[in-house]
């Protein structure tokens, strides 16, 4: 997984509320290998979505409510991930997207609804507005420069910041998995 | 304590400062879109820890018109079917091939072997395992990454939920089904209305449902946003699971039992939320937009976005209905529709082939319309073969066709077509769902049956 610390980009509005991952990849492109750029087919039938600005040039996507919610496919990650994205900023995500994200080196920020209908606004006005973002100081600078908190539970935000894999650190406690499954009866 | 609450203690191996939890898995279940979790553990050199608490089925790449994986037309897509036994051979993980007569939707067979029982902790790498919970075990959808660590190391790190109890009580009016109740529930609290949350059903409505109506409502449970949803274990529950393949047998069971006994929530147990909605003002319902939470009693109509409380909303209603190509103010009795769908995880059981059956008994799916019924199982279809529903459907006009997930996502190659209207007893409305610009309306499976003999979405009680 990559590193995240800081990140200073155009961002990319999605003024919509349950934009569910069917729509971030639909079905049909599941089948692909993970050494394929999911990229290409990232909101393939919604293709508008994704603005005007060249690929790469927004990192960061700002979307309504309960962004990714729906199926549990990690592709729906791969294909914000692999087109460029790195963060996105909404209300709240499904949870298992949020998940998904964090194993990915890709930064799901929550902030309140009324900050991020703010930023839709702005990025309405002014598309590409820069926002940035800094995982260490769990921060937001919103284009307008106001500073926002987001929250994040600790080990993830140490995974992001050293690009650490959940999995290496669960390998080194396999006696504690080891001594658990000792004691354990199953239900 | 909540029932929840006494299942995720039972399993935490550690615990960081955070409040994250290792957990342990009593049961990881996989499908044929697993093979990406297999390739991670083949990039790192490692093994599946306990083989033995994995089993796999294919579901979302197979024919529903053969038992044969030649037959499916993309060769990637057998690739994909054919890659699940490459993998699970090698690991030594248990499997129904498509030739097994008890082949099925993962969600479907799990309960149906006794593989899911209460007090356990089940994952999968499909949202909707949050279905296992009727059965009073905590169960919840992961990603591919999370299914190659809970191959690896048999554990899952998750921060604990909030834990949220819907309480409803009442009868259920003649004609509404489990899945109007659960499509009430995401309407009334929205797609986004339990984030974070686990829930437990619970009141007299949910302990009068039968087990599969309690499969279908924890089965949309993530249609609300809930990482979980759960009912208690019960007599119900018990009578369920005894004598089925993988449950436990003579003393072991009295043993089980005594522990599945002890699991529903206290008295006193606390919830971080609750609701609560009276089953005697449910009617039967349909989605008319592309989220769960677009769901209307048959009685009503296309909603008008000029009615929307905000801007936000209103143009996320001008979107679904420029989609779905309805106009406000449309009864929705009046809508008509080309495809029907009776299956899934959600509505693929016998009973939900039993009253869907009841329906189309002596009639004709209306002209124009293609009507399906895919079993969620083998089992499932020998039954019904067995009780004859088979011949009800084939009489009347519906193709009747092997066990899947078919159109529910389509993976498989089941499209509906572009600009095609379905009624569908799925659980996703999304834009595209059931294939690129396909339209889907959400309903139990004896509406959708109502929809294929009449070609519209009609209000089942009103078929005389």
């Amino acid at each position: 997984m990559q590193a995240l610390r800081q990140l200073e980009s155009a961002a990319l509005a999605i003024p919509r509320a349950n934009v569910d991952t069917d729509q971030i990849v639909p079905a049909r492109f599941l089948k692909r290998p993970r050494s394929e750029d999911f990229g290409e087919v990232l909101f393939h039938d919604q293709r508008h979505l994704l603005g005007a600005m060249p690929r790469g040039a927004a990192r960061i996507v700002v979307a309504g409510r309960n962004f990714g919610c729906g199926s549990s496919r990690e592709h729906a990650v791969w294909a914000l991930y692999d087109y460029g994205f790195r963060a996105a900023i909404a209300p709240s995500f499904g949870d298992i997207f949020r998940s998904n994200a964090l194993k990915n080196g890709f930064l799901p920020v929550v902030l309140a609804e009324e900050v991020v209908a703010g930023m839709l606004q702005v990025l309405a006005r002014t598309p590409g507005a820069r926002i940035a973002l800094d995982v260490e100081r769990q921060t937001v600078t919103a284009p307008g420069g106001a500073v926002h908190h987001f929250d994040i539970e600790p080990f993830a935000r140490q995974c992001l910041l050293e690009g650490q894999d959940e999995l290496d650190y669960t390998l080194t406690q396999a006696d504690r998995i080891a001594e658990f499954e000792r004691a354990y009866e199953a239900p | 304590m909540t029932l929840f609450e006494k299942i995720w203690r039972r399993h935490v191996v550690l615990e960081r400062e955070d409040g994250h939890a290792l957990l342990y898995v009593d049961r990881h279940y996989l499908q044929d879109g697993s093979g990406p979790a297999f390739e991670m553990l083949r990039r790192r050199g490692l093994k599946p820890r306990v083989p033995q608490r994995a089993f796999a089925v294919p579901d979302h790449y197979v024919p529903t018109d053969s038992r044969d994986l030649a037959t499916l037309r993309d060769p990637a897509n057998r690739r994909v079917a054919e890659a699940l036994t490459r993998n699970t051979g090698a690991a030594g993980i248990a499997r129904f091939d498509l030739s097994d007569a008890r082949q099925g939707i993962v969600h479907v067979v799990g309960p149906e072997q006794g593989m899911s029982r209460p007090g356990m902790l089940i994952v999968c790498g499909d949202s909707h395992t949050s279905t296992h919970g009727a059965l009073g075990a905590l169960a919840f959808g992961i990603g591919a990454t999370e299914v190659a660590h809970v191959l690896a190391t048999q554990t899952l790190w998750q921060k604990k939920p909030k834990a949220m109890r819907i309480t409803v009580d009442g009868t259920l009016p003649e004609g509404v089904t489990a899945k109007d109740l659960i499509l009430a529930i995401i309407a009334k609290i929205s797609a986004a209305g339990a984030v974070g949350h686990a829930i437990e059903y619970a009141g007299s409505t949910i302990a009068a449902l039968s087990m599969e109506g309690r499969f279908t409502v924890c089965n949309m449970s993530i249609e609300a946003g809930a990482r979980a949803g759960m009912v208690a274990p019960d007599d119900k529950t018990f009578a369920y699971l005894e004598g089925r393949p993988s449950s436990p047998k003579g003393a072991d069971w009295d043993r089980a039992l005594a522990r599945w006994r002890a699991l529903g929530s206290d008295a006193d147990a606390k919830f971080d939320r609750e609701e609560s909605l009276d089953a005697g003002s449910i009617a039967p319902m349909v989605t008319w937009g592309n989220s769960p939470e677009d769901a209307l009693p048959i009685t009503g109509r296309v909603p008008d976005p000029a009615s929307a409380p905000d801007a936000a909303k209103r143009e996320s209603m001008l979107r679904a209905l420029d989609y779905m190509g309805l106009a406000p103010g449309t009864p929705l009795t009046e809508i008509t529709v080309e495809r029907v769908f009776i299956g899934s995880c959600t509505n693929g059981r016998i009973e939900d082939l039993r009253s869907a059956a009841a329906v189309a008994k002596g009639r004709k799916v209306a002209s124009g319309v293609e009507a399906w019924v895919v079993p969620g199982s083998g089992l499932v279809k020998a039954q019904a073969e067995a009780e004859g529903l088979d011949r009800i459907f084939k009489e009347a006009g519906f193709q009747w066709r092997y066990a899947g997930c078919s159109s529910c996502l389509a993976t498989n190659g089941d499209t509906v077509a572009s600009g095609e209207r379905c009624a569908s007893s799925t659980n996703r409305n999304f834009q595209g769902r059931q294939g690129p610009g396909a339209r889907t309306h959400l309903m139990s499976p004896a509406m959708c049956a109502a929809a294929a003999v009449t070609g519209r979405l009609a209000d089942v009680r009103r078929l005389a």
